[in-house]
C-alpha cells in the first residue's frame, strides 16, 4: 500500500514552518464505517494554520465523511481530530470554526439579515453582519426571505452564514456546486480574500480546476484514501505528462507510439493525441518523421488526467490487494 | 442568546399558516360544540356548564397542539439540515430546546387566550383568581408534553411527522375527556386517569374549586415528564450522535 504515489515535500515544508507551533487541523489514522461500507479507511491529514487545503475527490471517496469527523459531526470510528489543539466540539464552542455543509437549506421565515443576525448572536467575537453581506454579495438581497431566493443567492446566503462568525477555521463542503459560472468566479475570490486574512480553509470539491486555482495544496482521495498531497503544482510534476495534438492524416499509430518519449497514441478523425514521458524528445522526433505534420499544440496534462491516473493506479492497487 | 430566541419567536408569528390554523382550529371547534349547549348548565352530571366545560376541553386540546408543534418544527429543520448547521455552531442543545419549549409554550398561552376570549363571550365567568390558578395548573399539566414533541421531531420525519402529532393529539385529547367527560369506573376512565391530558381538562374543576388536583395529578404529570424527557434525550442522541 505505501507504494502508492505520495507527495509529501509540501507538508514537510510546511511541518517546519512556524505555522505548526500554533496548531493547525490534524487527522491522525481516521477510520469510519457505515455499516458494511467503509468510507474512511485510514487517513492522515494535517493543516497548517493559514493554508488553503482542498480535499479532492471524485463522488464517494470519503470527503464529507472526513469533514463531518473534521467538525465532529460524525465520531470516527478510530483515530483522531485536532482542531487548534483542541476536539473538534471545543474548538466549534470557542466559535472558530465557520462551515458551509453539502446539504441543506435555510431557515425559513427570516430576512437574510435577520438570519445572519441570528446566527452572529451565538458567537463570542461576530464579524458586522453587513461585513458578511458584502463580503459574499448577498447585500443585494439581504431583505428577503430565505425561501424566497434562488439557488445562487441561497448559496451566497450560506455562505454568509458559515463567515458571519469570522472564523478560524473555514471549513466548505463542495461549496459551488449549486452556483453558476459567474457565481463560483465572486465565490472563489471572496473566498481568497478571506484566506488572505490569514484564516484556515479547507474546501471539498471534486472540480480539479477549482484545487488548482485556488488551493495551496490539493489531498486527492478516492474510495476512502488519501491517494496523493502536495502542492497542485507537484501533483500533476509528479504524473510529468504532456500530450501533443496535432493534425496528421496518414501516419500509422504503431509507428507514432513507438517514438522515443510517448508513451501512448491515439486518433481523432485527422487529429492525432499523443501521451507523452518526454515531450522534448517526441516534438523532435515526430517532426524528423513526418515534417507535413501541423497545428501542433502541447499541453501539460491537467490535474483532471494526474487524477485520473492517481485514482485508477490506487483503484488497481486495490484490486490486485 | 437572546436575539436568537426573539427570531425563534418571530419565525413563529411569520408563519401566518401556521400561527392561524394552531389557534383558529380549536376555536372553530369550540363555537361548534359549545354555540348550541350554551345554556346547558350542569353537562353530563359534571356540575360544569357546557361553555366552560368544552372551553377547557378545548383549551387543552389547542395547548397540546401547540406544544407538540415544536416536534414539526425540530423535524423540519432536521429536513432542512438546519440542526447540522447549527450543530457547528456555539448554540447548546439545551439553549437549542430551550428555544424550542419556550415558543410552543408561548403559542400554548395564546391559544389559552383565544379560548378564554372565546369562553367569555359565551358567558363563562370566573373570579379571577380563580382564572389564575386554572391556567397556572394548564400551563403545569403541558410541561409533558415537551419532551414528547421533542422525542417526536428527532425520532420521525418530516414527511410523516404531522400524522404522528395529529394522532397523538387526537388519543390524548379523546382519553382526556376533551369532546366528552370521563365518568364512572369503567376501563377507560382508570386509563384516562394515568394520561397528562386528563388532568389537563381536569383543571377547571380545580379553577371552580369543586374538587382539587389530587396528589394522583401530581404523580401522573410528574411521572410522564420524567419518562417523556429520558426517551426525548434519547431520540436527541441517537439523532445527533452525541454523547
Amino acid at each position: 500500500m505505501r507504494s502508492a504515489p505520495a507527495v509529501s515535500a509540501g507538508s514537510a515544508a510546511s511541518a517546519a514552518g512556524s505555522g505548526r507551533h500554533a496548531g493547525g487541523v490534524e487527522l491522525r489514522g481516521l477510520f469510519k464505517s457505515f455499516g458494511p461500507i467503509e468510507a474512511v479507511r485510514g487517513i492522515d491529514v494535517s493543516v497548517t494554520r493559514g493554508e488553503t487545503v482542498a480535499l479532492l475527490g471524485p463522488n464517494g471517496a470519503g470527503k464529507s465523511t472526513t469533514i463531518d469527523m473534521m467538525l465532529g459531526l460524525a465520531q470516527p470510528d478510530r483515530g483522531s481530530v485536532s482542531v487548534f489543539g483542541r476536539e473538534p466540539s471545543a474548538a466549534i464552542a470557542a466559535g472558530a470554526v465557520g462551515a458551509m455543509l453539502q446539504t441543506g437549506s435555510l431557515l425559513r421565515d427570516l430576512s437574510v439579515r435577520e438570519l445572519l443576525d441570528m446566527m452572529a448572536s451565538l458567537y463570542p467575537s461576530p464579524m458586522p453582519v453587513q461585513e458578511a453581506l458584502v463580503l459574499t454579495g448577498a447585500d443585494a438581497f439581504a431583505d428577503q426571505r430565505t425561501q424566497k431566493l434562488s439557488g445562487g443567492e441561497t448559496q451566497r446566503a450560506r455562505f454568509a452564514v458559515a463567515l458571519v462568525s469570522d472564523p478560524q477555521l473555514l471549513v466548505l463542503d463542495e461549496p459551488t456546486a449549486a452556483m453558476d459560472v459567474e457565481g463560483r468566479r465572486a465565490f472563489w475570490e471572496t473566498m481568497r480574500g478571506f484566506a488572505a486574512r490569514g484564516r484556515t480553509i479547507v474546501f471539498a470539491t471534486h472540480y480539479l480546476e477549482e484545487a488548482d486555482a485556488y488551493a495551496d495544496r490539493a489531498v486527492l482521495m478516492a474510495a476512502g484514501r488519501i491517494v496523493a498531497d502536495g502542492p497542485t503544482t507537484e501533483i500533476r510534476a509528479m504524473v510529468g505528462t504532456r500530450t501533443i495534438r496535432a493534425t496528421l492524416p496518414d501516419a500509422p499509430l504503431e509507428a507514432l507510439a513507438g517514438l522515443p518519449g510517448v508513451t501512448g497514441a491515439e486518433r481523432r478523425g485527422e487529429a492525432i493525441v499523443l501521451t507523452c514521458s518526454d515531450s522534448d524528445a517526441a516534438i523532435r522526433a515526430l517532426l524528423a518523421a513526418h515534417p507535413g505534420v501541423r497545428d501542433i499544440e502541447i499541453a501539460a496534462a491537467g490535474l483532471e488526467e494526474a487524477f485520473l491516473e492517481l485514482t485508477s493506479a490506487r483503484a488497481q492497487a486495490d484490486r490486485r490487494s | 442568546m437572546f436575539p436568537y430566541m426573539r427570531y425563534e419567536l418571530l419565525r413563529v408569528l411569520r408563519n401566518r399558516r401556521f400561527f392561524l390554523l394552531s389557534l383558529g382550529f380549536p376555536l372553530v371547534l369550540y363555537f361548534l360544540i359549545a354555540g348550541p349547549n350554551h345554556n346547558v348548565s350542569n353537562l353530563s352530571g359534571t356540575g360544569l356548564s357546557a361553555p366552560l366545560y368544552y372551553m377547557l376541553g378545548l383549551t387543552s386540546f389547542g395547548t397540546m397542539g401547540a406544544m407538540l408543534s415544536c416536534g414539526g418544527r425540530i423535524a423540519a429543520e432536521r429536513d432542512a439540515g438546519w440542526n447540522r448547521q447549527l450543530r457547528i455552531t456555539p448554540l447548546s442543545p439545551r439553549a437549542y430546546i430551550a428555544a424550542k419549549v419556550l415558543t410552543a409554550y408561548v403559542m400554548a398561552c395564546m391559544s389559552i387566550a383565544a379560548l378564554y376570549l372565546a369562553g367569555a363571550s359565551l358567558g363563562v365567568s370566573i373570579a379571577a383568581g380563580r382564572w389564575l390558578e386554572m391556567t397556572g395548573l394548564i400551563l403545569v399539566a403541558l410541561i409533558p408534553l415537551a419532551p414528547l414533541g421533542i422525542a417526536l421531531g428527532h425520532h420521525i420525519k418530516a414527511d410523516s411527522v404531522g400524522p404522528a402529532i395529529g394522532g397523538s393529539i387526537s388519543l390524548l385529547a379523546f382519553l382526556g375527556g376533551t369532546w366528552f367527560p370521563i365518568t364512572g369506573h369503567g376501563f377507560l376512565h382508570g386509563v384516562a386517569q394515568e394520561l397528562p391530558s386528563y388532568w389537563l381538562v381536569q383543571a377547571s374543576h380545580v379553577g371552580l374549586g369543586a374538587r382539587a388536583w389530587p396528589a394522583h395529578a401530581w404523580l401522573v404529570i410528574a411521572g410522564w415528564t420524567a419518562a417523556l424527557s429520558v426517551v426525548a434525550l434519547r431520540s436527541y442522541r441517537r439523532d445527533t450522535g452525541r454523547a
